[in-house]
Formats: structure tokens, sequence, C-alpha cells
């Protein structure tokens, strides 16, 4: 046993015991601190003056424009107000829509003493002033240092670990040893941004040879379910330090990375999925089918790819409380590292983790309906509004098709009826 | 840093804009939230592709025309000001206004959401609208779900009932008279609440 072994596991072990302390301080911190600070502070917050527009409960077209003249023989003719209906329901739009509003934070209804929260709170008094300063101070000062150390020594050993089992030449123990190393990886990251995570309904978790759903609120929600068991990543390969993370981490499980140009390809990724899920002795795949980061109060559509493979489906939703500190990722307003920082500056990031039970696609359903129904028990579950909307409008525009249901809708209540008139007279 | 003292700081002219347009601080707020929302590049001014992303416009029949009234005067940016005035049109009339008080007519005001509305007909901005802008506007309203010839029907028998003087074309106040019976108000409002 020689000397620079004895170094080396003194080294180690010292190194580990720091880990674990930390780890425990931000535990302890994460825990009573937080619930602490807002148990005395929220009844002095202030009350957001939230002004709100009414929608008019949607008149459909037909009632507004042709009035209430509710006689059926009398036709609608064309009439020079028929426009204010269009006017009107576009200018409301741009006014407040349902869609638009989900890319962006939720306001809360009382500060919780962070500026990036501040919508249209006023200074009150020199007390809240002075909470939010001592708010500043612990958050800076005491909270974002250790995380950030944590952070950084877990990936750090994270990468170091996975790497080492990699070479291993025994897969079953290969694959035993990723396991734990990888849990220890996103342990590590959760507590380095004080996650308080609660798991209910654990006996749904899912299992092999499955596919994994859930709503998709931040580029965090990975590493949240991660930590509970371990799952197939999906996704692009990236370049930097995520591109070395996810070498890292492809080294000892089988996550499935694509490349870019393999991304367009659907035939390509269907088949790498359902190979992976066939074998049964490989871990559930995670799907994210929103495809985008939504702000966690609402549900978007669902990309049916993933319920197209016909195997069964472990919905996951995940809700998570503002109040502590906002998890959601704008990404037009800021950067990964920007927002990892922001986040471990917050007061903590609470969220629940809700396993929801198996659901497969049955007879006669076709994937968009099995997406839809899936995305409909996801958003009751979260407490979260069902939209029909596509979250890739955050980039793009809706498509023309929507366009047209209006102007049918119109045609019928000017045209239609002339149709009926005609029949009825021939008759 | 720190909570700031009113963040009507932050928009420009507020107290002119409240008194010109009759809106709130509350809602001027509100309004420039929405305002930093659309203006998704930050730019502190919208363009037309801001206002196509919104998705209830994009789907919208007459959503460009819409759009074209916010940049009514050849400008292809609409700053806070000038959004906030458009919106103003659209405020209730307040019922209870004492009559002597009042020294310029507000925006939100009969006449002026007629303007308005006036406006999304007659494209060219001649006062007048012709039986080709009409013809514009039913076509984008209907699409491709009617013929042609109930298209020229419509637009002809709106022409006739509208058009006083007989110059086949519908003047503004042709087109005041014609909807004195309705009630302006609740079609071209949308309510603010608090």
């Amino acid at each position: 046993f020689s000397l620079c072994n004895l170094v080396f596991l003194v080294f180690f072990g010292f190194l580990y015991s720091c880990i674990f302390f930390l780890q425990y301080i931000s535990s302890v911190l994460g825990h009573s601190f937080v619930y602490y600070i807002f148990l005395t502070v929220l009844p002095f917050s202030v009350k957001s003056p939230l002004v709100m527009f009414t929608k008019e409960s949607p008149a459909s077209l037909r009632q507004e424009i042709r009035g209430s003249a509710s006689c059926l023989c009398s036709d609608h003719e064309f009439d020079m107000a028929d426009i204010f209906y269009f006017c009107r329901s576009g200018v409301e739009s741009i006014v407040d829509d349902e869609v638009t509003k989900r890319f962006s934070a939720q306001e809360l209804e009382s500060w919780n003493l962070l500026t990036r929260s501040n919508y249209n709170f006023h200074h009150i008094n020199m007390r809240l002033t002075l909470l939010w300063g001592l708010g500043l101070l612990t958050r800076y000062g005491i909270l974002l240092p250790l995380r950030v150390t944590l952070a950084v020594t877990g990936i750090s050993l994270f990468l170091f670990f996975t790497t080492l089992v990699g070479f291993l030449p025994n897969a079953a123990l290969r694959s035993y040893l990723s396991e734990k190393v990888h849990m220890m990886g996103y342990r590590m990251c959760v507590s380095s941004l004080t996650a308080i995570i609660t798991y209910h309904n654990r006996e749904n978790k899912p299992k092999n040879g499955a596919i994994c759903v859930a709503n998709h609120t931040t580029p965090i929600d990975v590493i949240i379910l991660a930590s509970d068991r371990c799952y197939s990543l999906v996704g692009q390969m990236h370049r930097g330090l995520l591109g070395m993370i996810q070498s890292g981490m492809v080294k000892s499980s089988p996550h499935i990375w694509f490349d870019r140009s393999e991304v367009k390809d659907r035939h390509l990724v269907a088949k790498r999925l359902s190979d992976h899920v066939a074998d049964k002795t490989k871990q559930p795949i995670l799907i994210f089918p929103e495809g985008t980061c939504i702000n966690n109060t609402s549900v978007m559509m669902f990309k049916k790819g993933s319920f197209e493979i016909g195997c069964t489906i472990y919905p996951v939703a995940i809700k998570y409380d503002p109040r502590f500190g906002d998890a959601f990722w704008n990404s037009s307003k800021c950067g990964l590292v920007w927002y990892l920082l922001s986040m471990m500056s917050s007061w903590a990031i609470v969220c629940s983790v809700w396993y929801l039970p198996p659901m497969d696609r049955e007879e006669g359903e076709d994937a968009v309906q099995f997406a839809n129904r899936v995305k409909a028990t996801i958003a009751a579950q979260g407490g979260l509004v069902d939209l029909i909307w596509d979250g890739g409008l955050k980039r793009s525009k809706v498509n023309d098709a929507f366009k047209e249901e209006l102007q049918k809708l119109y045609s019928k209540v000017l045209v239609g009826d002339h149709e009926d008139e005609s029949e009825r007279m021939e008759i | 840093m720190g909570s700031s003292s009113s963040s009507r700081n932050k928009i420009p002219n507020a107290q002119e804009l409240m008194d010109q347009t009759g809106f709130s601080s509350a809602h001027l707020l509100r309004l420039y939230d929405r305002f930093e929302c659309l203006d998704r590049d930050n730019r502190g001014y919208l363009s037309p592709d801001d206002f196509e992303a919104v998705g209830g416009l994009a789907m919208n029949p007459i959503g460009g025309r819409i759009i074209d009234a916010f940049f009514s005067s050849g400008q292809d940016t609409v700053d806070f000001s000038s959004f906030v005035r458009i919106l103003a049109h659209f405020r209730p009339t307040d019922r209870n206004r004492n009559k002597e008080g009042t020294q310029q007519e507000l925006p939100n005001s009969r006449t002026r959401k007629l303007k308005f509305a006036f406006q999304l007909y007659d494209l060219d901005r001649d006062g007048k609208i012709s039986r080709e802008e009409l013809l514009q506007v039913l076509r984008a309203m209907l699409g491709l779900q009617v013929t042609e010839e109930q298209l020229q029907s419509i637009a002809e028998r709106a022409i006739q009932e509208a058009d006083l003087d007989k110059d086949d074309a519908i003047s503004f106040d042709e087109f005041k008279k014609s909807l004195e019976k309705v009630d302006i108000d609740t079609k071209m409002s949308i309510g603010f609440l608090k």
C-alpha cells in the first residue's frame, strides 16, 4: 500500500466529506430557513394591483353579428357594422391572448422579495426595503457561493466518475455503477439549486422499456426527474460544456443523442426510439413532447412523434411553486448560464412531481388523440390550463388553416342562410 | 435597484398619456407590460412582425388591416405612446362625464371609434369607401367561401343602402348615418376591469 495511494485516498476522502458537509448545509438551509422566511415575510409583502382585461364571454360570431334577432326567417344581410366583430376580437388579442403570455414568467400575487419578480409592486415602506436588502445579502452572500461550489464540484465529480466507469470491462458492473454515479450527479445538482422536490405516487414510477412524458418548463426538469430514477435522455448533441457533459453521460449509459442533421429525419428518430424501447433492460426514455419551455401555467400541444411508437406511456406532471423562485427559462431573454445563476440566487426551487398511472393507446385511437388524452391527464393533475396551441408559436407564426375557419363561419352567417332560403322556396 | 418608487417612471410621458387617453395609471402599467411582452427583441418599439406573432391576430381575416391601423402614418415602427393611443379607441365610453368639463375629445368617443372602423375599410385613406375597397374587405372576411358573384351582390346592396349622395362611394358621414342605430360602444369596446 504505497504512499501515493494513501495520499490519493486521503485527498479523496477529504473532498468527499467536504461535499457531504456542503450538501448537508444546503439542505438545512433549503428546508427550514426558506420556509421560515416566508412564513414571516409574506404577510408583509405587497399585493399586486393586477389589472385584468375581461374577455367578453366568447359570444359566437353568429350571435354577435346577427344581434338578438332570434327569428330565423330574417336572414342577415351584410352590414357595415359586421367588421366590428373582427376588429374587436383582433384588438383583444393584441391586448391579451392565451398563448403569448405563456412564454413569459408567471406573475405573482404578492411579492417574494426578488427584484426580478417585481412587476407592478410599488414601494411601500422602509420595512419592506430593509427586508429586501437582507434577503439580497443572504441570497448573494451565502446561498449563491455555496450553491455554485456545490454545482461545480458535483459536475466535475460526475464527469470524472462516469469516464472512470466507462472503462470498466464488465457490462453488468458497469451499468450498476453508472446508475449509482448518475444518481449521485443528479442529486448533487438538485441540492446545488436547493430544489425541494415532493414526489407523489411513487408506485407509478416509470419502468424499463417504456417512455416517460412530462410537461416542460425549464432545463432543470430533467435533473428533477432523474434524481429519483435513471432515464435515458433524448436530445440534440450540443457543443461546449453541455456537449462535454453529454459525451460523458453516454460513455456509461445508453442515452440517445442526435446530430443536428439527424434530427430532421423523423423515421430515423422513431427507429432509434423504438429500438431502445424494445430492449427491456434499458432505462425508460424521457421525452418532453411540447418541444419547448412553457411557463408552467399551461400545457401546450404535444407533438405526436413519441406517441406513435406504440409502447406504454408514463405521464408525469411537474408543477413549480413560483413564490420561492421562478424556474421558467425564457430563452429569448437570457442564456443558459445567466438562467442557472439566477436559479441559484433565488430562494429555492420548490416543486411537486406527480407520477401518473401508465397509459396505452386504445383501439381506434390515433396518435394525436392519444397525445391529447395524455396531455389532459397531465394538465388535470398539475392544475394547469390545457391548451391546443403549439408551443412552436413561441418562434413561428400561426398557420392559415385557423383563418379559414373564421372565414367559413362568417360566410355561413351571411350566405349559408340564403341557400337554405332558396331550398325552401323551391319546395 | 430595489422596489422602485413607481414603475410609472419607466413609461415616458405617463401623465400626458393618461390625460389624453383616459387610461388610469394601473391600466397604463398593464399595457406597458404587454408592450414589453410583444416586443420580443427588446428594441423599445414594435414592428409588424411583432404583431403577426400574436396568434389571435394572425388568424383574424382582417388581421393585416388592424396591424396597418397601428402603422398609419407611414412609419414602420410603433412606440409605446402610439400603441396606447390606438388602444385608447377601445376603452368603453365613460357614461358619467359631466358635459362641461371635457375640453378635448377623448379617443374613445363614438365618433373616434367609428373613424377607426372607417379606416379599416378605407385603405387608401381618401375619405371614401369605394366599391373596390368594399369588395376587398369582403374578400378578406369571406375568403374562398363565397363566389365572386355573391361578393359583388353583397357589395352592391351595401353601397346602395348606405350611399345617400349617389356618388358610388361611402363617405364618413354616410358611414356614420348608416350605423346610427348600432350600439358602437358595446361592439367596439374591450372590457378593462380593475
